[in-house]
């Protein structure tokens, strides 16, 4: 073991049937750093992760933990009994418990506990953190923040020398953050080692002092931070140069249709879902979004819109014929396509495959009894995964096997397919790479110029500013203003936003 | 795009195999013909004779397995389904098939004196049985889809009032027809040395082929079955999709119902198709589905429903005391099941392929 380190990973590889999630990786933490794991979906951040803390079995390679030499990880057990500690992007404490029971639950330290005791060591460890919440307090209660630093917490306690946080931001808003990061430096200076996973690069560069840049299953390199420049991260990420990047960032997008018709109209149109009855256009070729703080309603919107939640009301034009759209049959039969928001939940089925996740929405719209034969279904799964570039083994395997960004394209493929006149985009970038970002955005300003209209949600604003002509700015569930041309820029969307008067 | 690296080739054969949810029904069916192979293996002679009524027919274990494994085979069709769609099973069938031969007999034998002509013509008699069938199927499937109860609990209610409603459609009495042409159905129809109930299983098989192939029933039933929130997302009707699933469970119940009645000539509401929910229930988990719904394996299910059957009769040919059938079955069982659990696949399948790379490694060594 080289001088300073906690953990070192010689020569890691790893495979899945199909797929050669690592190869050959190389992988050196120090104590008291933090360090940055970076690359695209799929590139193997997870699977090393996942090796790391037992949860898969490495095929080769080695893995040396200061002071107890080469060790062999089984189970996640044994990765906690070898310091290691892992905090994921979705909690996985207890919520009805209180805060010290989570810290201290599982640890069988003593046969009889005392309760007072417990949560006297918990008060003081949470104060040593400086993280503000009573040891008696419901997890449930707590903000995510707070419980994700109670995981942290539980994780020091436990001698972690090693402790890997795995995307912890993506659900916290700033300030959160900010505490969050207060307390990674905190522990750096008791020498614990991080391993800090996420997708925001301008974290990385806040707390990070190493960077290890993975690409399809492969070590690119340890970089320290003052030496890599953002750019060269991403072009490092990507591999490839950024001229990409710089292409779509000088193409403001302008839609000068203005006299096109509505494809969508609607008046009045509200839902169970509690938001203002609204008014709502979109015209041929146009890409118009929804803003507004998360739960402003612009989900919401979108869905009534798609009759994805229960229509209470409102009177829908298509091409200025009346229609009906209560239920996504009927909105999918006047050509709307809708990506949802929550993936997991709204987006896959799971355990069918990529072909079959793909060709459900336009199969379900030709009908009962028109199955498409099996030449058929490859034959439109293949090209959408070669449109969409989708990294699958085959067109069989299952959707749920993918890295998320995959499965996002998988879901947009699907929508593609039915070729709609418009086409609702909810979040298609959450939790996605750089690069595939950049393809989905180029994607929707590649179909709104071929006619295609486009709703395009998305919780990054300077995203929206890259592909929308006309944002609908949400506040407590109602539409607070209409930003077009000269006005769509950072600090006007943030003023109608915040609901300030002045412009 | 990967491709395939040569170690995923490597693995491929047994191990793959072994992944291969239909494997598991198939190496059990194995199994009890290995095993009888070897204790006595007239164990599979098929004799060639006439029965009394001078009709040619084929006699010996295997035409029993595979006559008497119709119901059930029948059973599992819908019961997959059901399964599949609503993440659950319907535990009244057994009494559902009561109601729907007490149907029968009631059309057929008219108000419960015992005659010897029929009432009415058969075809009547089964599409009525259908239609009731198929009604108290969409009353299981409503429960189910519309009021979101637990499907073993939903099906709990016809369960128990089951064989009570069919006692009385026919008044608590007993209808006996001798009626051989309506007779003939249960057993063999005349100038053919099957047995009749084969031919509807292998009509039922057809239909349901014919169902999977040319409608969207499976990639339906499955969408709803892995995640109903995002197969409303795609156009479907999830509730809708979960009581048709019922539905088609009770008209496979009316057939299952059918047949049972029609080889007795009358019908006991209290033990006919007693306990054939259970193993209903257990062809489909032997077919390797999971039963908390989603992806299902249509022939696996109906291969399921002939493993049960040969294990029982192959009991019954050991003379176990009747009493003591379901001890033995239960074991036998217990293995079955554990060996088609995933995780145990898993496991084996990783074992394979340990053995055969230690195999590969030594000669060169």
């Amino acid at each position: 073991m080289r001088e300073g380190s906690v953990l070192e990973m010689h020569g890691i590889y790893k495979s899945f049937p199909g797929v050669k999630a690592l190869q050959n990786v190389d992988f050196r933490l120090c104590a008291g750093e933090i360090h940055a794991l970076m690359g695209e979906n799929g590139a193997g951040k997870s699977t090393l992760i996942k090796v790391l803390t037992g949860v898969y079995q490495k095929d080769a390679g080695e893995i040396r933990i200061e002071g107890k030499g080469t060790v062999q990880i089984r189970s996640p057990q044994e990765a906690q009994r070898a310091g290691i500690s892992t905090v994921y992007q979705e909690i996985s404490l207890c919520p009805n418990l209180s805060v010290a029971e989570n810290i201290f639950l599982g640890r069988g330290e003593e046969k009889l506990l005392s309760w007072r005791k417990m949560n006297q060591q918990a008060g003081k460890l949470l104060d040593s953190l400086g993280i503000r919440v009573k040891p008696t307090q419901q997890l449930a209660s707590c903000s995510i923040a707070v419980q994700q630093m109670v995981a942290i917490a539980r994780a020091v306690d436990m001698d972690c020398r090693v402790l890997i946080l795995d995307e912890p931001t993506s659900s916290l808003d700033e300030s959160e953050v900010a505490k969050l990061f207060q307390l990674m430096r905190d522990l750096k200076k008791r020498g614990v080692g991080i391993i800090f996973v996420t997708h925001f690069l301008d974290q990385v560069y806040d707390v990070c002092d190493k960077i290890t840049v993975l690409r399809d299953g492969k070590l690119v390199g340890e970089y320290a931070i003052e030496n890599l420049p953002r750019v060269e991260l991403v072009s490092k990420m990507l591999g490839k140069e950024l001229d990409d990047m710089a292409d779509i960032k000088n193409d403001i997008p302008v839609f000068n249709e203005e006299k096109a018709a509505p494809v969508y109209e609607v008046k009045n149109l509200s839902s169970t879902e509690g938001i203002e009855p609204f008014d709502f256009y979109i015209r041929r070729g146009e890409v118009n979004g929804f803003t507004g703080l998360l739960g402003s309603g612009r989900s919401e919107s979108v869905r009534a819109i798609f009759g994805a939640d229960k229509v209470t009301g409102g009177e829908v034009r298509m091409d200025g014929k009346s229609v009906k759209i209560t239920k996504p049959i009927e909105a999918m039969k006047n050509g709307i396509g809708y990506l949802a928001e929550d993936r997991k939940r709204d987006g896959i089925i799971g355990d069918l495959s990529v072909r079959e996740n793909i060709i459900l929405a336009l199969q379900v719209k030709t009908g009962f009894f028109k199955p498409f034969s099996k030449a058929q279904q490859i034959k439109f799964a293949d090209e959408y995964i070669k449109l969409l570039d989708v990294k699958t083994a085959s067109v069989n395997t299952p959707i749920k096997s993918l890295s998320g960004g995959n499965q996002q394209k998988v879901i947009l493929g699907r929508w593609l397919l039915t070729h709609p006149k418009y086409l609702i985009l909810d979040e298609p970038t959450r939790g996605i790479d750089v690069g595939t970002k950049v393809d989905i955005q180029k994607l929707v300003l590649k179909l709104a110029s071929e006619g295609m209209s486009v709703t395009f949600i998305s919780s990054e604003t300077d995203e929206m500013l890259r592909t929308c002509s006309r944002l609908i700015v949400m506040r407590d569930r109602k539409q607070v203003g209409e930003l077009t041309g000269d006005q769509l820029t950072q600090n006007t969307i943030m003023n109608t936003i915040a609901g300030g008067e002045k412009e | 795009m990967t491709t395939k690296s040569a170690r995923g080739k490597g693995e491929s054969f047994l191990s793959g195999l072994l992944r291969h949810q239909i494997v598991i029904p198939i190496a059990a069916l194995l199994l009890l013909a290995i095993f009888n192979l070897i204790v006595d293996p007239s164990f599979f002679r098929i004799t060639f004779g006439y029965n009394s009524a001078g009709n040619p027919v084929l006699k010996g274990y295997p035409i029993t397995i595979i006559d008497y494994g119709t119901e059930l085979a029948i059973l599992a069709i819908g019961m997959t389904l059901v399964t599949a769609a609503s993440g659950g099973q319907d535990i009244s069938v057994g009494a559902a098939i009561a109601i729907a031969g007490s149907v029968i007999l009631r059309i057929l034998c008219g108000t419960g004196e015992s005659t010897d002509g029929l009432q009415a013509p058969i075809i009547v008699a089964v599409l009525v049985a259908c239609v009731v069938a198929m009604i108290f199927g969409a009353f299981n499937g409503a429960l189910v889809a519309f009021f979101k109860i637990q499907p073993m609990v939903a099906t709990l209610i016809l369960f128990t009032a089951g064989r009570s409603i069919a006692a009385w459609i026919n008044h608590n009495e007993l209808p006996v027809t001798s009626d051989a042409g309506f007779k003939a159905f249960g057993n063999f129809l005349p100038g053919i040395p099957i047995p009749a109930p084969c031919f509807f299983a292998v009509g039922c098989f057809i239909v349901t082929w014919a169902l999977l192939k040319f409608t969207n029933l499976g990639l339906y039933v499955q969408s709803v079955g892995i995640n109903e929130k995002t197969s409303r997302l795609n156009g479907l009707n999830p509730e809708f999709i979960k009581l048709v699933t019922y539905v088609l469970l009770g008209l496979c119940v009316a057939v299952s119902g059918f047949i049972k009645v029609a080889r007795l000539g009358t019908i006991n509401y209290s033990v006919i198709a007693k306990d054939i929910e259970m193993d209903a229930i257990l062809a489909v988990a032997l077919g390797g589905n999971a039963l908390g719904g989603g992806k299902f394996n249509m022939p696996a299910s109906i291969l399921g429903a002939y493993v049960i059957q040969f294990l029982t009769t192959t009991l019954y040919k050991f003379d176990v005391q009747s009493d003591a059938l379901s001890a033995y079955k239960a074991i036998v069982v217990i293995v079955l099941v554990v060996l088609s659990a995933p995780t145990v696949r898993e496991k084996l399948s990783t074992l394979v392929k340990k053995l055969r790379n230690t195999n590969q490694t030594v000669p060169s060594a």
